[in-house]
């Protein structure tokens, strides 16, 4: 069984390249498990998200 | 022929000089050297200018001079990583492993003071010009060679393979860095804008 610690280094990995089978599948049922992890999924997910606006330039800039 | 003809026209200086500000902005996110990103958009506009290209719109026009600047910062960054070592980590990195590891029990399942919270329907923040200044702050609080591989991989669309190698570090170091970066990232978020920002407003 994967433990929270781990499913969160293959949330990251996820961002970056496509996990394998035997990653892919026990990093889900730990999911369905977690209300934790999932957030912290839904928080990754969030971050790449802000990330992409800020680097096409497309957000309201900061008030300085 | 083209049937967008009509509109397009090539890009003005006023369309520069407001973009400037923004391509700034970047820069010196990317390169944490006011002087270093100055001189980056500085190539970058001229270039822009010397580039008879035409465009249908102000933000076809941002997006293209978007590149040139991410061209121009990739090229000062493989001059610095050719002059200094990233593998010396500083204490920095250290303490963002520290902070990681503290997230969780001995059994590696989350305490319950960290267990990652529903931040809701964060999109709302994107509109919001404020969360821009937060967000900065915390990209601007990861210490210096963390934030160098998640700028390149996030923001300068390297894939992980390449920063490693540009960088000259493995692979799982590099995995291990960005996985830290993030987190640190959500954290400084959920501080600073999911927790508080909600009870200012």
């Amino acid at each position: 069984m994967l433990n929270c610690k781990q499913a969160t280094r293959l949330m990251s990995e996820a961002q970056d390249h496509p996990l394998a089978l035997g990653e892919r599948l026990p990093l889900r049922l730990h999911l369905f498990m977690c209300v934790g992890c999932r957030n912290y999924g839904k928080q990754l997910d969030f971050l790449r998200a802000a990330t992409r606006e800020l680097k096409t330039g497309s957000e309201p800039a900061p008030k300085d | 022929m083209d049937i967008d003809q009509t509109t397009r026209e090539p890009i003005a200086n006023e369309h520069l000089a407001a973009i400037r500000p923004d391509m700034l902005r970047f820069a010196r996110l990317q390169l944490r050297d006011a002087a270093a990103a100055e001189d980056a958009v500085q190539e970058a506009l001229l270039a822009a200018l010397a580039n008879a290209r035409q465009f249908a719109g102000r933000s076809e026009a941002k997006t293209w001079v978007f590149g040139i600047l991410k061209n121009k910062i990739v090229d000062v960054i493989r001059q610095q990583s050719r002059s200094c070592n990233i593998s010396s980590f500083s204490d920095g990195e250290e303490s963002l492993d520290q902070t990681f590891e503290t997230l969780f029990k001995d059994n590696a399942h989350w305490t319950p003071a960290s267990r990652p919270r529903d931040w809701g329907s964060p999109e709302a923040a994107l509109r919001q010009q404020h969360f821009w200044g937060v967000f900065e702050v915390c990209l601007n609080h990861l210490p210096e060679n963390t934030a160098r591989v998640f700028m390149m991989r996030e923001f300068l669309d390297f894939e992980t393979p390449e920063v490693c190698q540009e960088l000259g570090i493995t692979v799982s170091n590099c995995n291990v860095i960005l996985h830290r970066a993030r987190n640190a990232l959500r954290l400084c978020l959920e501080r600073g804008w999911f927790t508080e920002g909600e009870k200012t407003c």
